[in-house]
């Protein structure tokens, strides 16, 4: 009796491992620290300032090991990875407003493999250094949000149609206003349905009690909360790519939350700042001292509490019209910011202000916040953190209107040039469709992130190194076809979680780790069964083929279950568990081809195909 | 290397003092549970967790009375790994930004400070995990124990789940005992545990299954023995070399993952253990007998002539 493999399986193999090197191989290729330049105007930049840039940089002892132009954007790869900040620092300076200069990693995979469109595996957080976040909308706020606009379109459309009506209320998805009569609200609720199909509505009441109660369907319930979340995940991709991280990460999580994920970012705070803003500004007129007060509201100035101005409640326009901003200084040396209206924003500004010239029109700033309480129950002594929303609003500027204002214009009484720049930005990135909050951070410096690779770097390769040492020793020839597999295994487990996009993180290392000492467990199976069969006098050739046989049906059952586990894993797991269940499932797939197929494939090779008297095993 | 599958060791003889050695294990485990608690980790509690580097060694005590006379509560600061790193957890999650504050309040001192890392969890983002990470295991128990039931037959299943509530148990009673933090990285070791001892657990079962199938004898713990003795020399290889990656890890790895390595070696010794002494063992109480695995004389046959 001989073993021997058909040629298509030694092919499979052969198909398999060469896949296998080729989408592992980048990861012997670490990305390069580099700046992106890029043009402010959009056009492409004039090679003669990346020149001044590259001899500032050289000056200052920065080793630049490659410079690189696509589209007009350079890229600049440097030697060390801590010349990159002081390096942006350099360029942004040199360039002033012209460029946008930003960090990043550039990859540095041969163009060969690139044309596989193999790239390496990128790091997580905990390998790379960043911020991550996990915010939560307040999917309550959106709709109460949504509910207060359709409460005033309605309410227009009433007055419009001199239809009377005292009070509106909303209250979590109901909408409700009463009228003076079952009349008039009986008009109104044909008036208002055709208008605002998204609501079920239902009269209640009689006579001077008559109320239209509007509730929103399921459907429209979960279409705003829809709208809300993407919208803020517009909005913080935009407020995420004018921070200039490389490869920032901004991503739905469940119904409500969504994962910001910023490597390499030095400043949390201000990350921070800029993330979870959710300023915006409103335009209004200051109130006319024969302004009748329900039509009025005081509002205090931001840096200045103790003064205060009587403003009118219907809003101009809000920070949502504006199409772009940008900070500067006026003729003073103050921070100002340029605004610039978009078509119904400009029209609307230039509407209010002409017939308004003479009196004074406020810059209102509004900002959502939380804070955090601890609730003591009286009964139980249990402690529960409550978190009350609340609203910060206060005037940046009272200023008399001169002339009618058109589409663009500038605001002042901003408290330093940074917050100029921040509110720019905010206002250039848009708002946010609903307040969010932040309920998770992990902000992991660079120093540790290296470190971090370095120890899961050399635990792997000690690992390896005892695993290899114990298995030559208890299995001899035998024990070299077990490592031989144990190392396709590394290269494949790499190559999957390549060609996947999987993140390598902290946890996952160590799912390599334990792989390798779990992925020899299907060889030692084997390897024990074969010996038991020779001494129970069989063959070699039998024994091989026993071996194999007998000792499947356990190793199936074996990697299943545990296969099993690990999606469970992967399915409750967050973040870094995540990355452990992943490595895990992907190491038992590969570790049951080498150690089924490709091991089987060296023996029969080595011994298959001829008569053998005795096994080194 | 001397074979020792050629030994013959009584191993359900001596099973009443295995019971007793777990009995204990599973006391001391349920007792420090219940008693001492876990040190549950910021995944779960939510709080803040702060870890700085400074220039020189720092005074542990100057940190703490610094960040609680402005106004910190429950601040409990600690070096960890080297003398010059310190880590500060705050159990308060009032905003996320007390991380920032609290690195800045140290730098106004005088010393150099970096952040390492900090971590800030809501505390309902903890609540939620809790729930999650509770339902995650008796999801995976669940499913682990349909699958065996299926492949086997249930008193399998019925030993296999009681060995992997005993392995469970186990870690969890030593991260009580010993206080180490249990964090989300340590449960997914658990879950990985569970893994590793059903995969131990399952080799031993399939080796009982063929040793009852082929036998001409009746006595189960012979034949128990037996089956154990042929496995032996592979449980003790596979165990071998992942416990040598696990001390790779544990000794090289970093303090991140600690904790984690702890959890892996604690749950493989007492998984190997267990696959051995409770999901083997168990099957004689259970009484299982060579019918509960060949119903008809038929079956039999077929499966006599699949193997040679």
């Amino acid at each position: 009796m001989l073993n021997r493999y058909p040629l298509w399986k030694y092919l499979l193999i052969l198909v398999v491992l060469v896949v296998g090197l080729i989408y592992s191989l980048p990861n012997l290729f670490p990305e390069d620290p580099a700046i992106q330049i890029s043009s402010a105007q959009g056009d492409s930049l004039d090679a003669r300032q990346i020149d001044r840039v590259e001899t500032a940089l050289s000056e200052d002892g920065i080793e630049i090991k490659a410079l690189e132009e696509e589209n007009g954007q350079w890229l600049i790869r440097l030697r060390h990875d801590d010349d990159q900040l002081p390096a942006r620092d350099i360029a942004a300076d040199l360039l002033g407003d012209e460029a946008t200069v930003a960090l990043n990693l550039a990859e540095a995979t041969p163009e060969w493999l690139q044309a596989f469109s193999a790239s390496p595996m990128t790091l997580g957080l905990d390998l790379r250094g960043g911020v991550h976040f996990l915010l939560e909308v307040d999917m309550d706020a959106a709709l109460t949000q949504r509910l207060e606009v359709n409460a005033s379109a309605m309410r227009e459309l009433l007055r419009s149609e001199r239809i009377r009506y005292r009070n509106t209320d909303v209250e979590e998805r109901t909408l409700s206003i009463d009228f003076a009569s079952a009349e008039d609200r009986d008009t109104a609720r044909s008036l208002i349905s055709r208008d605002f199909p998204d609501f079920e509505y239902s009269s209640e009441g009689d006579g001077r009690a008559s109320t239209l109660v509007m509730t929103l369907s399921d459907q429209s319930v979960s279409e705003i909360q829809d709208y809300a979340i993407n919208q803020n995940l517009t909005t913080l991709r935009n407020r995420v790519n004018e921070l200039g991280v490389a490869e920032p990460m901004v991503q739905r999580q469940g119904p409500n939350q969504i994962v910001v994920e910023l490597p390499g970012i030095q400043d949390t705070v201000a990350a921070k700042r800029i993330v979870g803003a959710t300023a915006n500004l409103e335009f209004r007129l200051e109130a006319r001292n024969d302004t009748p007060d329900n039509e009025t509201e005081t509002l205090t100035f931001r840096n200045e509490p103790s003064r205060s101005a009587e403003l009118m409640r219907d809003v101009i326009i809000t920070g949502d019209s504006v199409s772009s901003a940008s900070n500067s200084f006026d003729e003073n040396g103050r921070p100002q910011v340029n605004i610039d209206l978009d078509g119904t924003g400009g029209t609307l500004m230039n509407r209010a202000t002409r017939t308004n010239i003479g009196r004074n029109m406020a810059v209102l700033f509004i900002e959502h916040k939380s804070e955090d309480t601890v609730v003591t129950d009286p009964e139980t002594g249990e402690e529960t953190i409550e978190r009350e929303p609340y609203v910060e609003r206060g005037l940046i500027s009272l200023a008399t209107i001169q002339s009618a204002l058109g589409n663009s214009f500038r605001i002042t009484g901003l408290d330093s040039p940074t917050e100029a720049a921040e509110l720019s930005l905010l206002l250039r990135s848009g708002s946010l469709a609903a307040p969010i909050y932040f309920v998770q951070e992990r902000t992991i410096g660079p120093s540790l992130g290296a470190e971090n690779i370095e120890r899961g770097l050399l635990s792997v390769q000690i690992g390896l190194l005892l695993v290899v040492l114990f298995m030559l020793v208890r299995y001899k020839v035998f024990g070299i076809f077990a490592n031989i597999a144990l190392a396709l295994n590394l290269t494949l487990l790499v190559a999957a979680m390549s060609m996947l996009g999987a993140t390598l993180t902290l946890p996952g290392i160590a799912g390599i780790v334990l792989t390798l000492g779990m992925a020899v467990d299907a060889n030692v199976l084997i390897f024990e069964r074969i010996r038991e069969e020779l001494r129970n006098g069989m063959s070699v050739q039998q024994a091989i083929q026993a071996g194999y046989e007998r000792a499947f049906t356990s190793i199936v059952d074996a990697n299943i279950t545990t296969l099993l586990v690990a999606v469970i894993l992967f399915s409750i797991g967050t973040g870094p568990v995540k990355g452990f269940a992943v490595t895990l499932s992907i190491g038992i797939l590969t570790s049951l081809f080498t150690a089924l197929m490709v091991t089987r494939a060296m023996v029969n090779l080595a011994y298959g195909s001829k008569p053998v008297k005795k096994l080194w095993i | 290397m001397k074979p020792l599958t050629h030994l013959r060791i009584d191993f359900m003889g001596r099973r009443k003092l295995a019971y007793i050695v777990s009995a204990l294990l599973l006391i001391v485990s349920i007792g420090a549970i219940l008693f001492q608690q876990l040190n549950l980790g910021l995944d779960f509690t939510g709080g803040t967790l702060i870890e700085v580097r400074y220039g020189a060694a720092p005074s542990l005590d100057a940190i703490r009375v610094l960040l609680e006379d402005s106004g910190f509560q429950d601040v409990s600061v600690q070096t960890f790994g080297a003398s010059t790193e310190v880590l500060i957890r705050l159990q308060q999650a009032f905003d996320a930004d007390v991380g920032g504050e609290v690195v800045n309040l140290l730098r106004s001192s005088g010393d150099s400070v970096d952040l390492v890392r900090s971590e800030f969890v809501g505390s309902q983002v903890g609540d939620q995990l809790r729930d999650q990470s509770g339902l995650g295991l008796l999801v995976a128990l669940g499913v682990v124990m349909l699958y065996v039931a299926f492949r086997f037959q249930y008193k399998f299943a019925i030993g296999a789940l009681l060995a992997l509530m005993h392995d469970v148990i186990i870690v969890v009673g030593v991260f009580s005992l010993f206080q180490l933090d249990f964090d989300l990285t340590v449960l997914a070791a658990i879950l990985a545990v569970i893994g590793y001892s059903l995969n131990d657990t399952i080799v031993v079962y399939d080796r009982v299954r063929e040793a009852i199938r082929t036998s001409r004898i009746d006595d189960m713990p012979q034949i128990f023995n037996e089956a154990i003795n042929a496995t032996l020399s592979r449980t003790l290889a596979t165990s071998g070399t992942t416990v040598l990656v696990l001390l790779a890890l544990l000794l090289l790895g970093g303090d991140m993952i600690e904790n984690f390595a702890i959890a892996l070696l604690v749950g493989i010794v007492v998984g190997t253990f267990s696959s051995i002494y409770i999901a083997a063992a168990l099957l004689l109480p259970l009484k299982l007998s060579r019918e509960d695995l060949i119903p008809t004389k038929k079956e039999l046959d077929e499966e006599e002539e699949e193997l040679p």
